[in-house]
């Protein structure tokens, strides 16, 4: 009970974060990537502000990658980090998608709040496109 | 680029590494979204009960955020057939690369691994390419 509470209020204020730094606006973000336009550099710092309060933060933790159940991330969360063909060409690929549409996952869920058809379209086709990594992947 | 949002930049990511750092603490979860969201499909492999309740206080930080008197700023640009593309490139890719700018950009970064480094530099870089040939490529 305790557990979920505390992955609720993780969620919000993950989310408040997001809405707040505006990383959920796509036309913002775009113009952030846009480095030849009329760049907007502001959401570089939405990381640095996300790194030193997590990498601070982290120090005290102290989880080892043991303790941490990600199955998704333990190569990241390890020491033993390997980098294969399946990381390049995955976040080659979602860099593109991002790029054609400014939302990253994140950001694309809680849209969905707005009440924008592009925002529904766009949520569906990552679930169809998180389905069918687990159809073709399946038993991997 | 305005002291306003500059603040709002660093205090909005200051609040996305503490939420990371209570997903971490309390739960031993990393939180990477496109991993807890895609978690929610079959085939299930393990519990799927503390996934709907990240993403419930994901999607309902919008509106919390409105009522409490704050703006939330939404405008989609690209046409629904681009966006279509791409969300299955977002939902193939951050699956096959095993993260997102959550999960890589924020959570693997903050633990130097060298597959988080990776994983952002590239993602940052395609996205970068991309949105220079789509605007001023063609």
């Amino acid at each position: 009970m305790y557990s979920n509470i505390s992955t609720f209020a993780s969620g919000l204020i993950f989310g408040l974060g997001l809405v707040i730094a505006q990383m959920t606006n796509p036309v913002k973000v775009l113009a952030f990537l846009d480095v030849a336009g009329s760049w907007d550099p502001t959401l570089a710092l939405v990381m640095v502000g996300a790194l030193l309060t997590l990498g601070i933060l982290q120090r005290f933790i102290r989880k080892n990658s043991e303790q941490i159940q990600d199955t998704d991330l333990q190569a990241c969360v390890s020491p033993k980090a390997r980098i294969d063909a399946k990381l390049v060409t995955g976040s080659a690929i979602f860099g593109i998608g991002w790029g054609l549409s400014g939302f990253c996952p994140g950001p694309a869920l809680i849209s969905v709040s707005s009440g924008l058809a592009g925002s529904y379209v766009f949520v569906g086709t990552m679930f169809i496109g998180f389905f069918l990594f687990n159809w073709l992947h399946r038993g991997r | 680029m305005t002291y306003l949002t500059i603040l709002s930049a660093l205090g909005g990511g200051a609040l996305i590494g503490l939420a990371a750092a209570l997903l971490l603490f309390f739960n031993n979860r990393t939180a990477g979204i496109s991993g807890i969201a895609a978690g929610i499909l079959p085939p299930w492999q393990q519990d799927i009960g503390w996934r709907l309740w990240f993403l419930a206080g994901l999607v309902l930080s919008a509106p919390l955020w409105t009522l409490l008197g704050g703006s939330v700023y939404m405008e989609i640009d690209a046409p629904l057939t681009v966006l279509a593309i791409a969300g299955l490139l977002v939902g193939y890719g951050t699956r096959l690369g095993g993260g997102c700018t959550s999960g890589h950009g924020i959570c693997g970064n903050a633990r130097l691994s060298a597959r988080s480094i990776t994983a952002t530099l590239l993602f940052m870089t395609t996205a970068g390419i991309t949105v220079f040939l789509v605007r001023h490529g063609f």
